[in-house]
């Protein structure tokens, strides 16, 4: 079943269309790759997923349901988590408090709960935090529970930054370039994480990634943007051969001489 | 110099600075909350507190007439008009924001800022209007209870009025509750997220119109009810009395570091102490060189010393830093 759906999204800032009418569909349990050179408009397709960004035409339908015009916490409401190129955390709460803000989502309590400190609001707050250990744990954080994110080191964040998109319960998962930083055998512990929250959990996960060693390894299908449009999708072997791909990547004249 | 005199009086200032002090910082919180989640100086937000003044005074004047007033304890009395002092305060906020801030929400920070100036007359003359057109006169006076002016003796030389402490209290049970509202709760957190991060905060599900809306409550909330109580301590009211204590604690706000909640109460004492402590000690010190007049000139300079050597303000560490 098709879980995210865009026609024709275009999305332009003044005289830049950094979208030009992509089309892109993901299956329920799968995980594909965007990938394209600097500035081909990767987040900026990211963005109109998650309502950061209207697209300026188009449709973009999560669960056959449009989500064009939706604000993005209704967005999350209806599934869809994603972290950050530039991890985004609040930084000066901590490595629980970040996690706890993602379930925010999913606790229903009302105001006179919280301020009359109900049992419900009591039962409430125990419960999201056990299950906030429990992510924590699952991106392997236990023991820095109560760290501030800003005194995490690098690949921590990012790995917090993934909890706490998990938090939000989503169906799908965006990831902005998650191995950037890290070395091979980091990004390899990632991508066995990664499928993991596929086979455990049934999610289903959208990555933009220049770590071509993971999109090819990890990856059911790559779709390749340049300037904006997609020139190029498919399993990931068919993708690498694509002469338009290495064009983008290497530059007219180059083309046919390397494989990127 | 009289040293015992100094001595014999310090207890009192320290009762007056902690009650001066307890209220700028009730009404500085409105400020830096606000400011911490929209970065916007909410000038309307000391008509928020002399309104909050006036649902208070006008709620026992009614009490008077109809001889109510006698009738029911007056600490349940007071309870129940801070409560509404809160309440009106509150809505009002969250009103204003709506109607004169959010619109405004994508321009330029300074055009907020001159609607919120706009506000700020605006309900000046709404409150000045609408009790001259009810009452006839807008200086208004809170009825006095006997229970509240009690003076509670501790030492021959020292007494705290009964409405003194019940500032202090009252403002301690406030921040306490916001404090817990703010570090243990969900709310309190989507508040901080929303102050850190908007449009991370919306995707991690958090509604940040509501959030904002809910700062505004908070924030009018705590600054109805310092009205209430600044008329309850100092009796008399009128639609300019929010100026003076508005740009204090806004400036106690500032000296705390802006957008940090525990600093707001910080700077708001502190700013409260060095008032008091400036208007009974300055002629002492002097020899009647300077009187108490000059409370306002040396509070504002050591302020000014402060932030020349910490301009985040005392706990400005805290203050995100923005990329």
């Amino acid at each position: 079943m098709t879980l995210l759906e865009a026609r024709g999204v275009v999305k332009r800032f003044g005289g830049l269309t950094a979208v030009n009418g992509v089309d892109f569909s993901l299956d329920e349990g799968r995980i594909a790759s965007v990938i394209g050179p600097n500035g081909a408009g990767k987040t900026t397709l990211f963005n109109t997923f998650t309502g950061i960004y209207a697209p300026d035409a188009g449709d973009v339908r999560v669960g056959g349901r449009s989500i064009v015009g939706l604000t993005p916490d209704r967005i999350t409401t209806l599934g869809v988590a994603r972290t950050f190129q530039n991890i985004r955390l609040f930084k000066n709460m901590t490595v629980v408090e970040n996690v706890l803000v993602g379930m925010h989502a999913r606790v229903a309590l009302r105001l006179w709960d919280v301020v009359g400190h109900t049992p419900a609001f009591r039962r409430e707050e125990g419960r999201s935090v056990r299950q906030a250990l429990d992510l924590i744990g699952l991106v392997g954080l236990s023991g820095k529970e109560d760290a501030l994110a800003r005194n995490l080191p690098y690949g921590d964040q990012r790995r917090l930054e993934i909890a706490r998109a998990l938090a939000v319960g989503p169906k799908l998962l965006l990831l902005d370039e998650p191995t950037a930083g890290m070395t091979q055998g980091e990004a390899r512990e990632l991508m066995a994480f990664l499928r993991r929250l596929i086979s455990e959990f049934g999610l289903t996960i959208l990555l933009i990634e220049h770590n071509m060693r993971v999109v090819m390894e990890i990856s059911d299908r790559v779709t390749v943007l340049d300037h904006g449009e997609k020139i190029a999708e498919g399993p990931p072997a068919q993708v690498q051969r694509d002469a338009r791909v290495i064009e983008a990547y290497l530059g007219r004249g180059r083309a046919g001489a390397a494989a990127p | 110099m009289d040293w015992e005199l100094l001595l014999a009086i310090f207890p009192q200032v320290v009762m007056d600075g902690l009650v001066l002090g307890f209220m700028y910082a009730l009404i500085a919180l409105g400020y830096t909350m606000v400011y911490g989640v929209l970065e916007l100086i909410n000038f309307a937000h000391s008509e928020i507190f002399m309104v909050g003044g006036f649902v208070g005074v006008e709620i026992l004047l009614t009490m008077q007439a109809t001889g109510w007033l006698d009738t029911f304890n007056p600490f349940v009395i007071l309870i129940f008009i801070i409560l509404m002092g809160m309440a009106v305060s509150g809505v009002l906020a969250v009103v204003v924001e709506r109607v004169a801030y959010r619109p405004l929400r994508g321009a330029p920070r300074l055009i907020p800022l001159i609607s919120a100036i706009g506000v700020s007359f605006f309900l000046q003359d709404l409150v000045r209007l609408g009790e001259s057109l009810w009452r006839n006169a807008f200086y208004l006076t809170y009825p006095s209870f006997a229970a509240f002016n009690t003076r509670i003796e501790i030492a021959e030389t020292i007494d705290f009025s009964v409405k003194s402490v019940i500032v202090v209290v009252a403002s301690l049970a406030m921040l306490f509750a916001l404090q817990f509202l703010v570090t243990r709760t969900k709310l309190g957190k989507a508040i901080r997220a929303v102050a850190e991060d908007q449009p991370t905060a919306s995707l991690m599900g958090v509604n940040v119109n509501r959030i904002i809306s809910l700062t505004f409550l908070i924030g009018g909330a705590m600054g109805g009810a310092a009205g209430v109580l600044f008329g309850v301590q100092y009796n008399t009211i009128n639609p300019f009395t929010g100026f003076i204590p508005g740009i204090k604690a806004f400036t106690a706000a500032v000296l705390g570091g802006i957008g940090n909640i525990p600093g707001a109460m910080v700077g708001g004492l502190v700013l409260g102490l060095l008032e008091a402590f400036a208007a009974s000690y300055l002629s002492l010190l002097t020899g009647g060189a300077f009187g108490a007049e000059y409370k306002d000139i040396f509070a504002f300079s050591i302020l000014i010393v402060i932030l020349i050597f910490r301009p985040r303000g005392l706990l400005g560490e805290v203050v995100r830093e923005r990329t």
